[in-house]
């Protein structure tokens, strides 16, 4: 069923995988995600949809591998299948009307900043993409950004890839040069978000996040991905996963978020021991 | 064949409370054969049937009870088969005291015939001893698709392939079988139990896609218009959970009833080994009254929390789960903190719960739905010492469905309106039933629900083709 056409390393930690569903990539939109699981027995995992092909009934996932169940995924090969693919879930990133805007992308986050910045570029946007790693060997997606956006501005923690230092200081940089964005669009680690989020409310910039909480079902049944959004509790699956970053309360979402880190500890172990055994 | 005139039904074997409380293994552990017969023989089989007409299903009871006690099991089985996709699991998880058993003549002096139990007993026998797989019928031609594959869109998918139907389920989850598979718990009903019904089904030529978000990889108007189904039945459920909107209601250890449920049921987090973690309580409190919040707080004391709560702000009188499932809960140690209500949740310094604020509550004027309104005691504030606090107050209709199909009438609690007696949505060949109009109800009435729309449905083509 949900075959693994093609598998590419892009960095050490992070894979990208097509993945033959046809139903989900003839509806799929930037900013939607699945929902797959590996095997029989495993977690039920969301991840944002990295890029379709329509044609080829083909849906790409990035994934950075974090604990036992990417670990698992990690572990299949080209022309294996996924024992489930669900999709696509949540709503679509607005993009209608927008005439120039900056997409921010941090880390892993970039893969799913990507689609965005292609579908602005293709709708004659004027795109500029400010993409940060911390270093250079992390860096993925480099030539399909400088494709799809006017202007790319590159960032690295340590100096090695582009310019060092944070993307938020990139941002004000570009608003201060006299950069009307119609909306800023930021994705990557919740506290890169928030702080992204800090410099736009200050120039008064409209900014689009996407959360990923823990979630288990992500059609709006077991209320785990709940966030506060402007005091009002919302479900990411459902509701987003994109919300307007100046209303979401960032502190509590990092909080849920480490809700079982000792679990995923010791299942990353686990996996890595099993792997490991299999190696042997 | 000597007719049984005790007064009392045949106990239930069941495992002794204070070993159960520590397994997951099914509670009740059903008749034997014999028990069986014996308690068939205290039918009077009496002419009015008033069991037949309080069954949302309408299964001939005497006349299956009359084979269990003539032991013609497969006679039995074939009765109960003609009305219920789903006998196992309604001679389980039924309110039969409210329903078939409530209006037995048996009932008025002394116990109802135990009809639920004989019912599963026939079942049960049934899968372990015939081999028989069910013929698939010989199609009409004609296409049904049916949204959401628990218990009221497998009703009325068995009903229809009956007829003739090509049918084909859409599920959402990985997993067939709704609240059968992640809402009620392996204790109350194992999930292979579940699993053989479902295979029933698809030997019958019900085609079961999982994985399929109706709404999202395919709206209602691409499943008349691309996939040429004639009619569409909805039984989405009702899945959305509610919270209190109470401060503190987003710390680390507040789950929605549905998600610790899901958690344990279909993600096997009970087992030894599960990849889905689940939090290792101390103290629960489990806040509302019905059979969900039952299954919650059990799971919870199964899983070895030391204390489980149920926090209800109305009486024992007022609980709203079946009183099976609170006997049973009792007997398992479940602490019932009644006439009690959370008014905050308290967290640590590093966001997990670490107690509830509650008051008291005394109970005033009858309200709106006829129950005495329970009103807040003043100056009774405490706190009670839990880490973990499940919310189990009721859930709505999912919006993918209403949201996606333009023309499809819903209320204002996002049920979808229908003409009240077979289904029939506002739009035309779309039928809905189940949760998904009535809001959280019981597995037997949304079976009820397959059953009439099955019936419209049937009714509707052929009028079309005519």
């Amino acid at each position: 069923m949900f075959t693994i056409v093609r598998k590419e390393r892009l960095n050490p930690t992070v894979t990208k995988m097509v993945i033959r569903a046809p139903f989900v990539a003839r509806k799929a939109e930037p900013g939607q995600f699945i929902i797959f699981r590996a095997h029989e027995d495993s977690e039920r995992v969301p991840l944002t949809i990295a890029d379709y092909d329509r044609e080829a009934g083909t849906v790409t996932i990035i994934y950075q591998i974090v604990g036992g169940s990417t670990m698992e995924l990690d572990a299949m090969r080209e022309g294996e299948d996924l024992c489930d693919f669900v999709g696509p879930l949540g709503v679509a990133t607005h993009t209608e009307g927008l005439r120039k805007v900056a997409v921010v992308g941090g880390g892993v986050g970039c893969a799913i900043a990507y689609p965005v910045t292609k579908k602005l570029h293709e709708q004659g946007a004027e795109v500029h993409a400010v993409v940060g790693f911390r270093n250079q060997d992390l860096v993925i997606l480099e030539k399909e950004f400088e494709a799809a956006s006017s202007r790319v501005v590159k960032m690295s923690d340590d100096g090695s890839w582009g310019e060092k230092g944070l993307v938020t200081a990139a941002l004000e940089k570009l608003i201060q040069e006299g950069n009307a964005y119609d909306e800023v669009i930021a994705i990557g680690p919740l506290v890169m978000m928030k702080f992204v989020c800090a410099v736009t409310k200050k120039y008064g910039i409209k900014t689009v996040v996407s959360m990923n909480p823990i979630m288990i079902d992500g059609t709006g049944m077991c209320g785990g991905c709940r966030l506060t959004v402007g005091g009002e509790t919302k479900f990411a699956c459902v509701d987003g996963p994109d919300f307007d970053g100046h209303l979401v309360d960032f502190d509590e979402a990092m909080k849920r978020g480490s809700m079982y880190r000792d679990f995923e500890q010791h299942a990353r172990e686990a996996s890595c021991n099993l792997l490991r055994k299999e190696a042997d | 064949m000597a007719r049984n005139m005790n007064m009392m039904k045949c106990p239930m074997p069941s495992q002794a409370p204070d070993v159960r409380n520590r397994n997951f293994n099914e509670v009740a552990l059903g008749y034997t054969y014999e028990m069986a017969v014996e308690e068939a023989r205290r039918c009077l089989n009496c002419p009015k049937k008033p069991c037949v007409s309080a069954c949302p299903v309408q299964i001939d009871i005497p006349a299956f009870i009359a084979c269990v006690a003539g032991e013609d099991m497969e006679g039995a089985y074939r009765v109960l088969s003609a009305s219920s996709a789903l006998p196992a699991v309604c001679g389980r998880v039924c309110p039969q005291e409210n329903q078939c058993e409530g209006k037995c003549v048996r009932g008025v002096k002394g116990e109802s015939v135990a009809i639920g139990r004989l019912e599963r007993f026939v079942a049960d026998w049934h899968r372990e001893h015939s081999h028989e797989t069910p013929a698939a019928p010989e199609k009409n031609g004609h296409k049904v698709a049916i949204i959401g594959a628990g218990p009221s869109g497998l009703t009325a998918a068995g009903d229809l392939a009956k007829l003739g139907y090509s049918v084909t389920v859409y599920e959402a989850l990985h997993l067939a079988g709704g609240v059968l598979v992640y809402g009620i718990p392996e204790f109350r009903l194992p999930k292979e139990i579940v699993r053989k019904e479902i295979e029933g089904l698809k030997a019958m030529g019900v085609e079961i896609l999982t994985n399929m978000v109706i709404g999202k990889v395919l709206t209602i108007d691409e499943l008349f218009e691309e996939m040429g189904f004639e009619a569409v039945y909805i039984a989405s459920g009702a899945g959305l959970p509610r919270f209190m909107g109470i401060p503190g209601e987003s710390l680390k250890g507040v789950y929605s009833a549905n998600e610790y449920l899901t958690r344990i049921n279909l993600m096997k987090a009970y087992l030894p080994g599960s990849k889905t973690p689940i939090k290792k309580s101390r103290k629960v409190a489990v806040v509302g009254g019905g059979n969900v919040a039952m299954d919650a707080a059990r799971s919870a004391k199964r899983l070895g929390a030391e204390e489980v709560y149920i926090v209800y702000r109305r009486g024992m009188a007022e609980l709203p789960a079946r009183k099976e499932e609170v006997e049973h809960a009792e007997e398992e140690g479940i602490i019932f903190k009644t006439l009690t209500n959370p008014v905050e949740v308290l967290g640590d310094e590093n966001g997990f719960v670490c107690g509830m604020r509650c008051v008291e509550m005394e109970l005033g004027e009858p309200d709106a739905s006829g129950r005495r309104r329970p009103v807040v005691k003043e100056g009774s504030e405490f706190t009670l010492d839990v880490d973990t606090m499940i919310m189990s107050i009721g859930t709505s209709p999912n919006p993918l469905i209403r949201s996606t199909t333009p023309g499809l009438e819903t209320n204002r609690h996002g049920c979808i309106v229908t003409n009240g007696d077979d289904g029939l949505t506002s739009r035309e060949g779309v039928y809905a039933g189940g949760d998904a109009v009535t809001g959280a109800a019981t597995v037997i009435l949304a079976m009820g629900a397959g059953k009439s729309a099955a019936k419209a449905i049937d009714a509707y083509i052929r009028e079309k083709n005519a």
